[in-house]
């Protein structure tokens, strides 16, 4: 039988003899570690600092190839993001998979190979994991869902709670928005649309570990995933009852990105990204973190795009790009289906 | 970017705004027909650019918003119907009808997919043979071209299993009946997609018969502006005529070939408008020859008798007579969440607009 016919079958996710041969012939041969090699009900793991970080996430989304990534490297990057916005080390994350029976055993490896590299690159290892078989129809071709560890300095325990965060912090975010959103958009089969955006899906700890380093007063950090920049700061502003004036000129978003908004009707600021991180720094720190952001290169196109204000507590306002000012508020519901 | 920052650019708007206020004397009203407009307006703060005297109001130009409540009953209806395949625009799903909405039926089970256009629609029709898939066409002269098209489509390849349920409108008899309904207006922003299609001739009683001035508008800040003074300086100087700002793409004659499909496939009906109730010949039916592409004469749909939600003033905010602010259900169980009319739900309704860009 040729590779790209071999497929998942029920007998996959059996925990007989199949089940078995598919972890070590696949999984173990890319994950492989001590820790996971043990083959033990539970990963044993030696701490490092005073604070642990905990997390986790479930990936569905659709197409699971992607411009840019697929399923596995996202599964890897979104809970190793969730972590370093915690002021965490990543360091072990779980992978669990419902798969589908019929799903092509080539394209399992390729996710499993990306998840592999990408853990690698970000200095995780898959220290446990799970793997069932769901009949035809019962899941959409696989979903992953991981967990992760982290370890952290206490000083950094509350930089998700914005509670050090003073009227004239700078907002700072390490990109362009909307790259992953639309990226998959375009992916979709139904959309008849070519770009050649790439979702900017990557693992953010090692920059963000090198801005902490620049700049230990970062006061708050928080991932830009699905509802956009506009999500994170209605909830932060709302969270420590503080104004935020966004200025829409220095919102860094690519040419091809706003020219699929312009044409869909979508907000830049409420698209999904999987590789952008939104920071408030004090003012007298800000260009240095620029800067150090700026010489990474998931970081080139970093730029401060607002601050706190005292005026209107609570809420966000943009100036826009024609000089007037309005509201921004959260969007309500589904824009894009499975979109990670 | 090419036709988007030179359209958005501050020293433009900032003369314009200058030579607004210079010019502008009266207390007058502009409607913006157009739900993109709206958008524009309020996505750029535009109003913050204009003297006080300038009142722009919102028209009837969301085709989300003005779609009668029995047509969402009916395509709810169709939905739960065995082996149907409801095919929509991402912004009618949420928009309530009667009893529930396109949203709820999909998740008690109804297969109900979004589309952006019908020819997609027409794909999925041709890939579910054994399934029966119905297009919801709503949308003015704008969308009705391209639903055209795909009757055509259709009829060329012989398909069986697609319908539509149609409620296009179009857009001069509504603005007829906002100024003979006595509503305040000086001058109207002429919906710029629409004119593309139907060319500016059907403008021609508003000067004509009303006196009242019109400027054909694009969507960006710049244009919008810039209309907007052509406009003032119509009203101020009493010489109310139909002008073309948006003139990279409006021609006089419109577009002929859009307009001779639809003319092919479609006839003027009456039809029935939310808030301005029912105007003649306001509405496009599938003309005889297409019958079998019509899910109205296809299907047997029985609905109960549809009602408006209580409390709910759309009506009177499509007429321009009221703002979002003035309804008591606003921004309280009317939310984007939770919307009560149509307004709330499309992302061109004033007060889906009002509640996510005022009120700072």
């Amino acid at each position: 039988m040729k590779d790209s016919e071999k497929i998942i079958t029920l007998n996959h996710g059996s925990g007989g003899k199949i089940s078995h041969d598919l972890i070590s012939g696949l999984f173990l041969k890319y994950f492989n570690n001590k820790i996971l090699n043990r083959l033990s009900d539970s990963a044993v793991i030696d701490s490092f600092e005073e604070k642990l970080s905990f997390t986790t996430d479930a990936f569905v989304v659709e197409p699971i190839f992607f411009p840019g990534g697929n399923i596995g490297k996202l599964a890897v990057c979104g809970t190793v993001n969730d972590l370093a916005v915690s002021g965490a080390v990543p360091k072990y994350l779980s992978a669990s998979f419902i798969i589908e029976e019929g799903f092509s055993i080539t394209d399992l490896e390729k996710i499993i190979k990306s998840i592999a590299e990408e853990a690698s690159m970000a200095g995780v290892a898959i220290v446990t994991g799970d793997t069932k078989v769901v009949p035809k129809g019962k899941c959409d071709k696989i979903f992953i869902s991981t967990s992760g560890i982290g370890f952290l300095k206490k000083e950094f325990e509350n930089i998700g709670l914005a509670t050090k965060v003073k009227t004239g912090d700078k907002l700072v975010v390490n990109g362009t928005l909307g790259d992953h959103a639309i990226a998959i958009l375009a992916s979709r089969e139904s959309l008849k649309f070519e770009t050649e955006i790439l979702s900017d899906c990557s693992s953010l700890n090692h920059l963000i570990q090198k801005s902490l380093t620049v700049c230990p007063h970062i006061t708050f950090m928080r991932d830009i995933t699905r509802g956009g920049l506009t999500t994170i700061a209605v909830e932060l502003a709302s969270m420590i009852k503080k104004g935020i004036m966004l200025n829409e000129a220095d919102i860094p978003v690519k040419e091809g990105v706003q020219a699929v908004c312009e044409i869909f009707g979508f907000d830049p600021l409420i698209l999904a990204n999987e590789g952008k991180v939104l920071m408030a720094v004090p003012p007298e720190y800000a260009g240095s973190v620029l800067e150090n952001l700026r010489n990474d290169p998931l970081g080139q196109d970093a730029a401060i795009i607002g601050e706190f204000t005292d005026d209107h507590p609570g809420k966000v306002v943009l100036k826009t790009i024609a000089g007037g000012k309005r509201l921004v508020d959260m969007p309500a519901g589904v824009q894009l289906p499975r979109i990670c | 970017m090419k036709y988007i920052s030179e359209f958005r650019n501050n020293k433009y708007l900032d003369e314009l705004s200058k030579l607004i206020h210079k010019v502008s004397k009266k207390k007058i009203c502009i409607m913006e027909v157009c739900g993109s407009h709206t958008m524009a307006i309020h996505r750029f703060g535009i109003k913050s650019l204009l003297p006080s005297n300038i009142k722009l109001i919102s028209g009837p130009g969301c085709p989300v918003c003005v779609t009668a409540i029995d047509y969402i009953d009916k395509a709810i209806a169709l939905a739960e119907m065995k082996d149907v395949i409801i095919t929509t625009f991402g912004d009618l799903i949420k928009v309530p009808g009667s009893y529930s909405s396109l949203e709820k039926a999909k998740a008690r089970n109804a297969d109900i997919r979004l589309v952006y256009s019908i020819l997609e629609s027409i794909d999925i029709a041709v890939l579910n043979p054994e399934k029966k898939v119905v297009f919801l066409a709503i949308g003015f002269e704008t969308t009705a071209p391209a639903t055209a098209s795909g009757i055509l489509k259709s009829e060329a390849t012989g398909l069986k299993n697609f319908t539509i349920l149609c409620s296009h409108k179009i857009m001069p008899p509504p603005m007829q009946a906002i100024i003979e309904n006595g509503i305040k207006v000086d001058g109207f922003l002429a919906p710029g997609h629409v004119s593309v299609i139907m060319g500016t001739d059907m403008y021609r009683f508003i000067p004509e018969k009303f006196s009242k001035g019109i400027v054909v508008s694009g969507f960006e800040p710049v244009d919008i502006m810039q209309s907007i003074y052509m406009l003032v300086k119509q009203i101020e100087e009493n010489k109310p005529k139909i002008e073309i700002q948006y003139s990279r793409v409006v021609k006089p004659e419109g577009n002929q070939k859009a307009r001779e499909i639809v003319d092919m496939v479609f006839e003027p009906v009456d039809d029935s408008w939310r808030g301005l109730g029912i105007i003649p010949e306001s509405g496009l039916n599938l003309k005889t020859n297409f019958a079998k592409f019509d899910a109205e004469k296809m299907f047997d749909i029985k609905i109960k008798k549809s009602k408006e939600p209580a409390g709910c003033i759309c009506g009177d905010i499509l007429k321009g007579l009221n703002r979002p602010s003035d309804c008591r259900l606003f921004g309280k169980v009317c939310n984007l969440e939770n919307p009560v009319g149509a307004c709330m739900v499309s992302s061109e309704g004033s007060c889906n607009i009002f509640y996510r860009y005022e009120g700072f």
